[in-house]
């Protein structure tokens, strides 16, 4: 039941995008077309469990048993630059049609401030999972779940700007200017899921 | 005259915020308070100008292929020490800020500056070209956080002002974030026609 809270908290109530302002680079960047947008959704949740995994198990058995956890964000973005370089030659590799989906956004993933930010919540244990026991099987599935919610909320938005290109927008606001008002108002509809995740634990009588 | 010329650049022509449309996730982030957006600002800018110094010192010394790994171990640098002397001195404002302190090695903004005029130009211009970029990030981000704290909280840098009637809570929250910001682009926008 926990895992399900985690999923539904990170997916609506806490959405890394909307409500958390994580990756609004590729958010804004590549929600022009609904297809390009779930590419980016899946690759990020490709490429953000295998750097949960790694940078999980890199805090907890070699940086804090020789007393590094200040290093943590020099040794993290490399490991994650490093991850994604890796990734990219292995798909192309093993898998040259994923590579060809996913190829154009790999490199972009890098920079994405929501790869970087979750690693680091899930290796310092700083964010909510529900009760539980911080541990690799649930960080790994936090990852996931933020993962979900940034591609669900990638999909909606392109999906609103596919339309917005089609309506007359007054000239000082085309761009990315309408584009973020779009963005409030679809933060504010998912305002609406605010203490589902709460009200569900009650229900079934969790806490 | 010429440095001074960057620096303008940097606040207006080239402003990050507003017309080069860079580092937004810190934007949105952080501005819920006048006093948040100048923190991280001046948090931002002190590792523009660092980064921005250092790989114009270095930039004959790094190979062309492995340039921006080497770039980001320098940002990453600075944004470690920028981490030990908050934490040392305002511990406060680090809690604050939060996860947006170390994320400050992926804002795009320190990356571009660094490819796009510390490679290429001397010391002295990149040294203008961070302080004028910062200070237009900074003056970017106060004005946000000014804008929503007035309108959300009826407060200015703490000092209360309007009565708790005409208060808009949604505008300290998420979605006013993504709204002030879009109106304020509207209003630069205008202003340049």
């Amino acid at each position: 039941m926990e895992y399900f809270l985690i999923f539904i908290s990170a997916i609506f109530v806490n959405n890394i995008v909307l409500s958390q302002f994580l990756g609004i680079c590729p958010f804004l960047g590549v929600s022009k077309k609904v297809g390009t947008a779930a590419g980016m959704g899946v690759a990020v949740a490709f490429v953000l469990v295998i750097a949960v995994i790694v940078t999980f198990l890199l805090q907890n058995y070699v940086l804090v048993p020789f007393g590094l956890e200040y290093l943590q964000t020099i040794v993290f973005i490399l490991v994650i630059a490093g991850l994604v370089q890796m990734l990219e030659i292995v798909l192309k590799k093993m898998s040259p049609s994923l590579y060809q989906a996913l190829g154009i956004f790999l490199p972009l993933i890098t920079t994405n401030c929501c790869i970087l930010g979750v690693s680091i919540l899930v290796a310092n244990g700083t964010y909510n999972a529900q009760g539980l026991e911080p541990t690799l099987l649930v960080g790994v599935i936090y990852a996931f779940a933020t993962a979900v919610g940034f591609a669900l909320a990638l999909i909606i938005f392109a999906g609103i700007r596919e339309q917005l290109s089609m309506v007359n927008i007054p000239k000082n606001m085309e761009g990315i200017a309408i584009a973020l008002i779009t963005a409030g108002l679809l933060a504010l509809a998912f305002m609406g899921f605010s203490g589902v995740d709460q009200g569900i634990a009650n229900a079934v009588g969790l806490k | 005259m010429k440095n001074f010329k960057i620096i303008l650049n940097g606040i207006l022509k080239e402003n990050p915020t507003f017309v080069l449309l860079l580092g937004m996730c810190p934007t949105l982030a952080t501005t819920t308070s006048a006093i948040n957006g100048l923190g991280m600002g001046v948090a931002t800018m002190f590792v523009l100008i660092c980064s921005n110094v250092f790989i114009s010192l270095l930039k004959n010394l790094i190979p062309d292929g492995v340039r921006i790994p080497c770039y980001i171990i320098v940002i990453a640098s600075f944004v470690t020490m920028l981490q030990m002397i908050m934490q040392a001195y305002v511990p406060d404002l680090y809690k604050t800020l939060g996860i947006f302190i170390p994320l400050i090695v992926v804002n795009c903004i320190i990356l571009g500056r660094a490819e796009a005029f510390a490679a290429k130009n001397n010391v002295l211009a990149s040294l203008c070209d961070g302080v004028g970029i910062g200070i237009g990030f900074t003056l970017a981000l106060t004005l946000l956080g000014l804008v929503r704290e007035l309108l959300g909280n009826g407060s200015l840098f703490g000092m209360e002002i309007l009565p708790e009637s005409m208060r808009m809570l949604v505008f300290v929250l998420a979605p006013g974030a993504f709204i002030t910001l879009g109106l304020l682009i509207a209003i630069v926008n205008k202003i340049k026609n």
